[in-house]
C-alpha cells in the first residue's frame, strides 16, 4: 500500500460499427497484444494478474468469464472478471497493485455489440422484472424521463443538449478511432427523429465493437519499463438506488461520490483549475452536462450555457471529450470507461495527434454504466 | 513491504433451501442485516460493498448486480460484483480482502447470494449457455454430463470404487445435520443409500450431487487497526489464491486440477504455509460432487493423488480426525446456492475458528483452516487460508 500506480502499456482495437471478420476474442487479442508490446512486457511472463470487465447477457455466454483468459495470455493465472464498466476494472487493477501482492496487472474490456440481433430486448432485462418490464418500455425511457428532470430542475435547454452532440461528434473526426465523426449544426440534431421525448435519436450514442487492454504498474517497475507512465492519482466508483421509484433523478449522487473519493486520493477537493481536461460520460447528450455538474466543474445549472458558448469545446478552458465521447466513437458497452481513460493516457503521453491538446497535466475520466442502472466510476490522472 | 492485515470480524448466513420465498434481494439483506448484527455494526459503518452472484440467468436479469445493490446495502457506496462462475463464492472474500489490503478502505460488507429456483423449471437448463457455442452447444451437454465425464476419469486413472468416494457425500451430509441453515442434513444416512439412489449420468448419481438451493451469506471484513476495536476474536484472512484454466476444457486431463494446485500454492505462500498437511486444521474443500472434494483435496496438495478417499476412509477427515474435512456439511449436505455455497465456507471457518459453531465444532481449537471453491469450465480454483 502507498505505492503509486501507473499506466505503462495501453492497447485497442476499434472502435467500428460493424466487425464482421473478428470474433469478440480476436478483437481482445489484438487489443493485448498491442498493449503489451507498448509496455515491453510478456503476458505469460510478467504479467501477474488480470482483470476483465463484462456481462454474460451482452456476451450470449453464461458464466462468460471462462472464456477470457485464452486471448490475453493468461492461462493458469490469477484471472478474474468484474461485473462493471471498464473504470471499475481499472480500479480493481489499481487496488490489486496497492496491496503490495502484485507489481503488474492488465485490465480488459471489449463490445462486439453488433452480434446481439436484440440488444433493446437485452437491455430491457436490466429493469426490474416485477414492477417495471411488465409496461414493455424501450429502457431508453429512462434516459428521457431522466433528462427531463434534469431540464426542468435546472433550466438547462434542450439546444444546450444538442451543442454537446455538435462538439463532440465534431471531435471525432480528428480521432482515427472514431467511427461517428461529424459535421452537425444544432438543427441537424434538434430535427433528427425522436427516441424518448424530449431526448432525440441524434443524442444518444449508436453501438460500436471494439476493445481496449491497459497495463498497469507499481512505481518501481513503471519507472523501470515506461519514460511515459500515466500516474493513477485517484478512483472512485459509487452506487445509488436501482430503482426508478425512489432515485434521485436530477442529479447524480452516485458521480459525487464516485468523484469525492478519487479527488480525496489525488489530493484536492475542486476538480475546477486542477483538472485541464476530462472524458466524461455522453452516452446520451444531457448526460455530459449532467456529469459535469456531478463532477463539480460547475454548479447545477451552468454546464448548458457554458457548453453551448464553447467552454468545453477542444480550444475552450476545459476541453471535454475531446476523444468525440461516445457520441464519436461509440457505445462500447463495458468498454466505455477504459476508452475514455485510453483518450485521457494519450493526451497525457502527447500522443493523441491531431486532436493533441497543449500542456496538459492532469486528466479526468468518468463513465456510467447505461440505463437504466446508477452505477458510475470515476478517476483521474496524471503524467 | 509487508501487506496491510485484513480480518473477518462478523458472518451471518439465511438457510439454504430448495425455493425460498424471499426474492433474491431479501435474501441478500438478511444475510447482510446478519452479518452485521454480529458485529454490532451498522451500514453507516461500512465503506463498501462487494457481491458475489453466479449467472444472471437464473435470475433472468441482466446487470444482475445492479439490481442487487440495494439488497446488498450498496445504496451510495462503492460496489463491485466479482465473478469467476462456481468458483465466485471463495472469490468474492479474495476481492473484499483487496479492498481493504489496499488501503483504500477500513471496513467492507461482502454479500454472497444465489436464488437458483427462479429458473423454472430446473436451474440446469441455465448451464446449457455456458459452453463454446460452435464446438460445443449443438452437443446440448450439460454440467451432469461433463461432471461425470471427470469423475469417471478420476476413478479409472486411479482405481477407485464407487463405495469410496459415496463415504464423502455420506459424511458431508452427516455433517450437516448438525447445521442449522442446512437443506439436506441426514445423521442416518449409509454409504448403500447413496449407491442405491437413482443414476443421473453414469457414475453421478442423485445422492453424489449437491442440490439446487437458495440462500445468501454475508462477512464483514476490517483492517487490523479496526478489527482489534470492533471484536476481541478477529479471524485473520492469512493468504489468498486464485487461478483461471483454459478454456478449452478438453484440451486437458481432467484426473488433476491444476489450477487448484496453482491458487493453493499462492494462498500458501502468502500464508507462511510450508507444510500444508501438518499446518491447515480445517479444510473447506468444495464439494459440489462427492468426487470433487477428493479431487480438490489432491490439488490442494492436502493428500497424495489418487490418495484423497483413504482420509475418508481413516477417519482423518471426520469432524474429530486430524483434519476434519467440511465440517459444516459442505455443499453436498447444507446446500449449493452457488455464491453463497462458497462464502458460507468462509463463514463456517470463521465460526470454527472462533469456537462458536456450536454442534459442529471442531475439537482441539483449531488455529487455521482452509476454504476453496471451484468453476466456469472445471477451470478455476480459488483459495482462502483463515487463521487466528
Amino acid at each position: 500500500m502507498n505505492q503509486r500506480v501507473a499506466i505503462v502499456g495501453i492497447g485497442w482495437s476499434g472502435f467500428r460499427p460493424l466487425t464482421p471478420e473478428v470474433s469478440y476474442k480476436e478483437l481482445m487479442y489484438e487489443a493485448a497484444v498491442r498493449a503489451y508490446a507498448d509496455a515491453g512486457v510478456d503476458p505469460r511472463r510478467d504479467v501477474e494478474s488480470f482483470v476483465t470487465v463484462a456481462e454474460d447477457f451482452h456476451e450470449g455466454t453464461s458464466i462468460f468469464d471462462e472464456y477470457t483468459p485464452d486471448q490475453l495470455g493468461a492461462v493458469l493465472k490469477p484471472m478474474h472478471t468484474i461485473c462493471g464498466d471498464g473504470l471499475h476494472g481499472l480500479a480493481t487493477a489499481y487496488m490489486l497493485i496497492s496491496t503490495g501482492q502484485f507489481e503488474l496487472v492488465a485490465v480488459e474490456g471489449h463490445s462486439k455489440a453488433s452480434n446481439i440481433l436484440t440488444l433493446p430486448e437485452v437491455t430491457a432485462y436490466a429493469q426490474d422484472p416485477v414492477l417495471n418490464r411488465p409496461l414493455r418500455l424501450n429502457t431508453h425511457f429512462v434516459a428521457g424521463l431522466e433528462m427531463h428532470r434534469y431540464l426542468y430542475e435546472t433550466g438547462a435547454t434542450h439546444e444546450q443538449c444538442a451543442s454537446v452532440v455538435v462538439k463532440n461528434r465534431f471531435n471525432a473526426l480528428s480521432n482515427p478511432a472514431a467511427p461517428y465523426g461529424a459535421n452537425l449544426t444544432l438543427e441537424d440534431v434538434l430535427d433528427g427523429p425522436p427516441l424518448s421525448w424530449p431526448l432525440g435519436r441524434r443524442e444518444a450514442a449508436e453501438h460500436a465493437d471494439g476493445a481496449v487492454v491497459m497495463v498497469l504498474a507499481n512505481e518501481q517497475r513503471a519507472r523501470f519499463l515506461s519514460d511515459k507512465p500515466v500516474w493513477i492519482l485517484g478512483v472512485g466508483w459509487c452506487n445509488d438506488s436501482p430503482s426508478l421509484e425512489s432515485r434521485e433523478w436530477a442529479q447524480l449522487p452516485y458521480i459525487q461520490k464516485a468523484a469525492h473519493m478519487a479527488y480525496r486520493q489525488a489530493g484536492f477537493s475542486n476538480p475546477r483549475g486542477v483538472v485541464d481536461f476530462a472524458e466524461v460520460d455522453d452516452l446520451y447528450a444531457y448526460k455530459e452536462l449532467q456529469s459535469l455538474e456531478a463532477l463539480g466543474f460547475f454548479a447545477p445549472g451552468e454546464a448548458g450555457p457554458l457548453s453551448a458558448d464553447g467552454f468545453t469545446a477542444s480550444d475552450g478552458e476545459l476541453p471535454v471529450n475531446v476523444s468525440g465521447g461516445s457520441l464519436g466513437f461509440g457505445h462500447l458497452l463495458d468498454a466505455t470507461g477504459l476508452a475514455r481513460a485510453l483518450e485521457v493516457v494519450l493526451q497525457l503521453r502527447g500522443e493523441a495527434g491531431s486532436r493533441q491538446l497543449e500542456g496538459v497535466e492532469i486528466g479526468l475520466a468518468q463513465s456510467w454504466r447505461g440505463a437504466p442502472t446508477t452505477s458510475g466510476a470515476v478517476t483521474v490522472l496524471s503524467n | 513491504m509487508g501487506l496491510r492485515k485484513v480480518a473477518v470480524v462478523g458472518a451471518g448466513m439465511t438457510k439454504f433451501v430448495r425455493r425460498a420465498q424471499e426474492t433474491a434481494k431479501e435474501l441478500s439483506y438478511q444475510a447482510t442485516h446478519m452479518a452485521l448484527q454480529s458485529c454490532e455494526l451498522s451500514m453507516d459503518d461500512v465503506e463498501a460493498v462487494c457481491l458475489g452472484t453466479a449467472p444472471d440467468s437464473f435470475d433472468g436479469i441482466h446487470m444482475n448486480g445492479e439490481y442487487l445493490s440495494d439488497g446488498a446495502g450498496a445504496w451510495r457506496k462503492p460496489y463491485m460484483r466479482s465473478y469467476v462462475g462456481g468458483g465466485t463464492g471463495v472469490f468474492v472474500p479474495i476481492q473484499g480482502w483487496y479492498h481493504v489490503a489496499s488501503g483504500l478502505f477500513d471496513v467492507v460488507l461482502v454479500v454472497a447470494e444465489e436464488k437458483m429456483s427462479s429458473y423454472y423449471p430446473h436451474a440446469q437448463a441455465a448451464f446449457l449457455t455456458i459452453f463454446d457455442h460452435t464446438t460445443e452447444r449443438p452437443l446440448k451437454p450439460n454440467l451432469l454430463w461433463i461432471f461425470a465425464l471427470e469423475m469417471n476419469r478420476y476413478m479409472s486413472a486411479y482405481g477407485i470404487a464407487k463405495e469410496d468416494i459415496a463415504r464423502v457425500s455420506v459424511q458431508h451430509k452427516r455433517n450437516a445435520a448438525d447445521h442449522p441453515a442446512a437443506l439436506l442434513g441426514d445423521a442416518d444416512i449409509t454409504v448403500e443409500d447413496v449407491l442405491n439412489s437413482e443414476v443421473l449420468a453414469w457414475p453421478v448419481q442423485r445422492f453424489d450431487v449437491s442440490p439446487v438451493s437458495d440462500g445468501a451469506v454475508a462477512i464483514v471484513l476490517a483492517a487490523e487497526h479496526v478489527a482489534k476495536r470492533i471484536t476481541d476474536k478477529p479471524v485473520w484472512i492469512e493468504g489468498v489464491g486464485w487461478s483461471l484454466d483454459t478454456a478449452h476444457w478438453t484440451n486437458r486431463d481432467l484426473v488433476y486440477p491444476r489450477y487448484v494446485e496453482y491458487a493453493a500454492r499462492m494462498a500458501y505462500e502468502m500464508a507462511g504455509v510450508k507444510e500444508p498437511r501438518k499446518e491447515i486444521h480445517i479444510a473447506e474443500p468444495y464439494d459440489p460432487f462427492d468426487y470433487k472434494a477428493l479431487h480438490h483435496l489432491e490439488g490442494l496438495q492436502l493428500a497424495e493423488r489418487g490418495q484423497a478417499p483413504q482420509l475418508y476412509i481413516d477417519g482423518v477427515a471426520a469432524r474429530d480426525g486430524d483434519m476434519p474435512v467440511c465440517p459444516s456439511g459442505g455443499l453436498l449436505g447444507v446446500g449449493n446456492p452457488i455464491a453463497a455455497a462458497g462464502l458460507m465456507k468462509i463463514a463456517e471457518l470463521f465460526w470454527q475458528l472462533r469456537g462458536e459453531a456450536g454442534a459442529r465444532q471442531v475439537p482441539g481449537q483449531p488455529r487455521r483452516g482452509l476454504a476453496q471453491a471451484w468453476g466456469d469450465l472445471m477451470q478455476v480454483g480459488t483459495v482462502v487460508i483463515m487463521g487466528r
